[in-house]
């Protein structure tokens, strides 16, 4: 399986050989051996949690390994801190963009060497030269500017600029393109293609196959903390490729598809488990219908920007709204706040697990059994039997991977967190469950199995709303989908048109506007004073709503740098509406 | 993103494709605000005095504002270090007692060099235990340094056999002139904030002070020397606080042991009303003058209109000013975020 690399010895500027490491006695690494060439990009890729950070982490004086040796440019090396490799020649972009938002951009540049005179830092030519380093990289903007004013994509760059500047001989990246547009991914393969040039050696991390494939030479496949395969990339199937890194075979992957999801379910008539008729959230939805079966996987479909979000964040009423109305098996709710829509049996899985979900310090129990508690509790006490009864069934049945309910919730996986939400959700029995971007910055494989779950619940009985902007998903997942175009329900997909040509074609030609302009939309002044704060920035043009980062409408996602890793499928999101 | 030629730094916001102008616009202006805000009240402050006061703008009033106060805000000084890396010291006020104390020992029993050297030395031990504590054993500022408080206030009591002994600067020696009169004093404080602030904005150490209280776990892969710094800034207050204290001691003529109760309070307060973020990151040691010197301004004030209704009303006012400013920063910084 490991290709024979003619390459002699010396000719390696980074030799892992059997490294392992291992945490709390889980095995990170296993007898890791990894190779690296001058002026090669190298794609190292694999699940999450199958050892490509650690990696990262030990080549770059992060973490120590437990065993085995890290030769750099053919001598034994050892180092202790990141400041050693990088003096040595190795740096490092991380993938949550790892600068001081707060800083100026130049400062961020040439933190820990800025050109000095007389010993003092000489300012002046710190900027000038941030500048000039930074328009290489197609980044024109005032550097002195706090580097958090910038959007993401060109704060990658400037931890890009500042990798490269140091005078580096092997670039780690990890992950890259999480956060960049796809303009800004042309900048980067022009950036890593100068770097080859120059025989810099670049470690290339990323979910995104067609990148892979579209700049790497050679592939490193890590799974359970081992490496399974190392070769050429070009020539290397891509289904191989997938069914390397899953451990499943090539056939599976064939049969069953990209996703887990089955086929269609059976729709139940008769009242809808949830209506919503007319939501109208000023500026950002007007006038949206939806209607959830039991047992349907209802898909919101549309692009960045266009409302889904919003959409489904006014229906539990987390979102105010200027308009509409929301019934719950056909008994209208009267108050309108998450707490009443959970009451009624419509729980929301938020977009960001990390700011609205997860409470990384508590365990597994604890994030579970949170929003059950009122119900577990007689006389405002929780019986601990009960609760761990619920517990346990819940991470046997969503097959939860941790070492126990008492684990921290913030040493699982990203896979298994949102496995962990969604077991907050499920015990409190709903009726209704709308999903945010539920497999959005999990692996391959745990993202089959959330999309397989998400299939059983509806099965037996849940009406689902499903947001995703990996498109593949949301065509194989949902019955039928809502096509939402800057906030106006543009189409209906049922039946065989559910199809990525259907959405696309629905996208291409609907325009919004020549719908019925919703009564009052605007004239309605939102009580809310954040969003009234909102509603001024937002001005509700196609062009700011795809390029402006700091746009509140569903960029919110990318102010938080850690859930910048979009769907690994289609990039839907990123074009810009027309 | 046009391929426009060289142009020397820093552009205009530019072509910038990823902000809207008004938004930035918006955002620096608050971001102005905050850092200068201070200033700005000052500003008006000493206006609305001079224009309503005969007493405010005459030279004994100014001069005794300045003159007084001018030692205790070095405390302000080294806490506008610490609170940018995102830590606190609450050691100060302790220290600053500490200090007139050591101060006024070494001159009584050693002369001038140790009356100067002896505050030092023990400032920069203390805040080198403190570091190391907080940046090694990784224990919280707050509590390392509220043993400070409680250690450095024991440590002086047992020095001056609970109070009993009071050690006086002789009255002939040098040590004297350095806190005597107004100039001495303002000039010696002028000259260390202008040190700091060029330590703070000039230096690596600087960059590294405030990229730790911005992100310290970015400062730390960046390969910045987070721990040595966490180290260095404690030192400097410490150290600072001690030297504060002899050059108090200096001016008073001994070593008054019952001072510094709570200053570390109010040069926390400074340096919050100053534009320094609490959680780090972000401050400058001109907002920290400009904060100082507003609370100094309305302790005179204060003391001038109101001295009627006793020092405890003092006291209220400061703090529900100190509210006030907080809340503006709060909303400004809100208004960073949104927009």
């Amino acid at each position: 399986m490991v290709q024979q690399d003619p390459a002699p010895r010396s000719d390696w500027i980074v030799e892992v050989a059997g490294v392992d490491k291992s945490f709390a006695g889980v095995h990170a690494l296993r007898g890791v051996d990894f190779r690296l060439r001058p002026g090669e990009v190298h794609a190292l890729i694999g699940e999450n949690g199958a050892g490509k950070s650690t990696l990262i982490k030990v080549m770059t004086g992060v973490y120590r390994p437990d065993a085995g040796r890290i030769r750099f440019a053919g001598e034994d090396r050892a180092f202790r801190n990141p400041l050693e490799a990088q003096a040595a020649g190795i740096s490092t972009i991380y993938q949550e963009v790892n600068l001081v938002p707060l800083m100026s951009v130049a400062r961020n540049l040439c933190l820990g060497r800025e050109p000095r005179r007389f010993g003092l830092v000489d300012v002046r030519a710190m900027n000038r030269l941030a500048a000039e380093a930074l328009k290489r990289y197609g980044v024109d903007v005032d550097v002195t500017r706090p580097l958090g004013s910038l959007g993401l994509g060109a704060q990658q760059m400037v931890a890009l600029a500042r990798a490269v500047q140091i005078d580096a001989r092997v670039v780690v990246m990890d992950e890259p393109t999480s956060s960049l547009e796809p303009r800004e991914v042309e900048t980067l393969f022009s950036v890593i293609r100068d770097l080859k040039r120059q025989g810099i050696a670049v470690v290339y991390v990323s979910h995104r196959l067609d990148e892979l494939y579209a700049i790497c030479d050679r592939v490193t496949v890590m799974r359970d903390g081992a490496v399974v395969h190392t070769g050429e990339m070009a020539g290397l199937e891509r289904l191989r490729l997938i069914s390397l890194m899953l451990g499943r075979e090539m056939s599976t992957v064939r049969a069953k598809g990209a996703t887990a999801f089955g086929g269609e379910h059976e729709r139940r008539e008769g009242v809808p488990a949830l209506r919503a008729t007319g939501l109208t959230v000023r500026h950002r939805v007007h006038g949206v219908d939806v209607d959830i079966h039991r047992g349907e996987v209802v898909g919101l479909g549309g692009l960045l920007g266009a409302g889904r979000s919003e959409t489904a964040k006014a229906i539990t009423g987390a979102l105010a709204t200027d308009g509409g109305a929301v019934e719950v098996e056909g008994t209208e709710l009267a108050r309108r706040s998450p707490a009443a829509a959970i009451k009624a049996g419509v729980v929301m899985l938020a977009e960001d697990r990390k700011t609205e979900g997860i409470l990384p310090n508590l365990s597994v129990r604890e994030n579970i059994s949170l929003a059950l508690l009122p119900r577990l509790a007689r006389a405002g006490v929780v019986s601990q039997a009960k609760q761990d009864e619920v517990v346990r069934f819940f991470m046997e049945r969503l097959r939860i991977k941790a070492s126990g309910p008492d684990q921290k919730v913030s040493d699982l996986s990203g896979g298994n967190q949102q496995k962990v939400l969604l077991a907050r959700w499920l015990c409190l029995d709903p009726k209704v469950l709308l999903l945010d971007e539920p497999t959005r910055g999990i692996d391959v494989g745990a993202k089959a199995e959330v999309q397989a779950l998400i299939d059983e619940l509806a099965e037996q009985g849940l009406g689902v709303l499903l947001i995703s902007s990996d498109l593949e998903e949301l065509i194989e997942g949902s019955d039928r989908i809502v096509v939402l175009k800057d906030g106006r329900a543009v189409g209906h997909l049922e039946g065989d048109d559910v199809s990525e040509q259907a959405v696309l074609d629905t996208l291409a030609t609907a325009d919004p506007a020549d719908g019925a302009e919703p009564t009052g939309d605007d004239a309605q002044a939102s009580e809310d004073a954040g969003s009234a704060v909102r509603a001024e920035a937002a001005v509700p043009t196609e062009a700011t709503e795809a390029t402006e980062p700091t746009e509140p409408t569903e960029a919110v996602g990318d102010e938080h740098p850690q859930d910048r890793s979009r769907s690994a499928g289609h990039a839907v999101t990123k074009e810009e509406p027309r | 993103m046009s391929p426009s030629a060289l142009r020397p730094a820093p552009l205009p916001a530019g072509p910038a494709p990823d902000a809207a102008q008004p938004a930035a616009l918006r955002a620096r202006l608050a971001s102005h605000i905050q850092r200068r805000g201070a200033l700005a009240v000052l500003v008006l402050m000493v206006a609305i005095a001079s224009a309503t006061s005969d007493t405010f703008p005459t030279w004994s009033n100014i001069s005794s504002i300045l003159g007084n106060n001018a030692f205790v805000w070095l405390l302000a000084l080294g806490m506008t270090f610490v609170i940018l890396t995102g830590g606190i010291d609450l050691s100060v006020g302790s220290l600053y007692a500490l200090g007139g104390v050591l101060g006024a020992y070494g001159a009584h029993t050693g002369g001038t060099w140790l009356a100067i050297v002896l505050p030092l030395a023990v400032g920069a031990v203390w805040g080198s235990v403190q570091g190391l504590l907080v940046s090694r054993a990784g224990m919280a500022p707050f509590i390392v340094t509220l043993a400070g408080l409680l250690g450095a206030r024991g440590l002086l009591q047992a020095l001056t056999d609970e109070g009993a002994t009071t050690y006086l600067v002789p009255p002939g020696s040098a040590f004297r002139h350095l806190g005597a009169g107004t100039w001495t004093p303002v000039l010696i404080v002028v000259a260390l904030f202008a040190l700091g602030a060029l330590l703070l904005t000039r230096t690596r150490f600087g960059a590294t002070v405030t990229a730790l209280g911005g992100n310290e776990n970015a400062a730390t892969l960046m390969g910045l020397p987070v721990a040595r710094t966490k180290v260095l800034v404690y030192v400097l207050s410490a150290t600072l606080a001690a030297t504060a204290g002899a050059l108090g001691s200096a001016r008073l003529g001994s070593g008054v042991t019952t001072i510094g109760v709570g200053y570390e309070l109010t040069a926390i307060a400074s340096v919050v009303i100053g534009g320094t973020l609490l959680t780090g990151g972000s401050g400058s040691i001109g907002g920290t003058a400009s904060g100082v010197l507003v609370l100094a301004v309305i302790h005179n004030l204060i003391d001038h209109y109101f001295s009627q209704y006793g020092s405890a009303f003092t006291d209220t006012v400061n703090g529900a000013f100190l509210a006030v400013v907080v809340l503006a920063q709060t909303l400004l910084s809100r208004t960073r975020q949104t927009d």
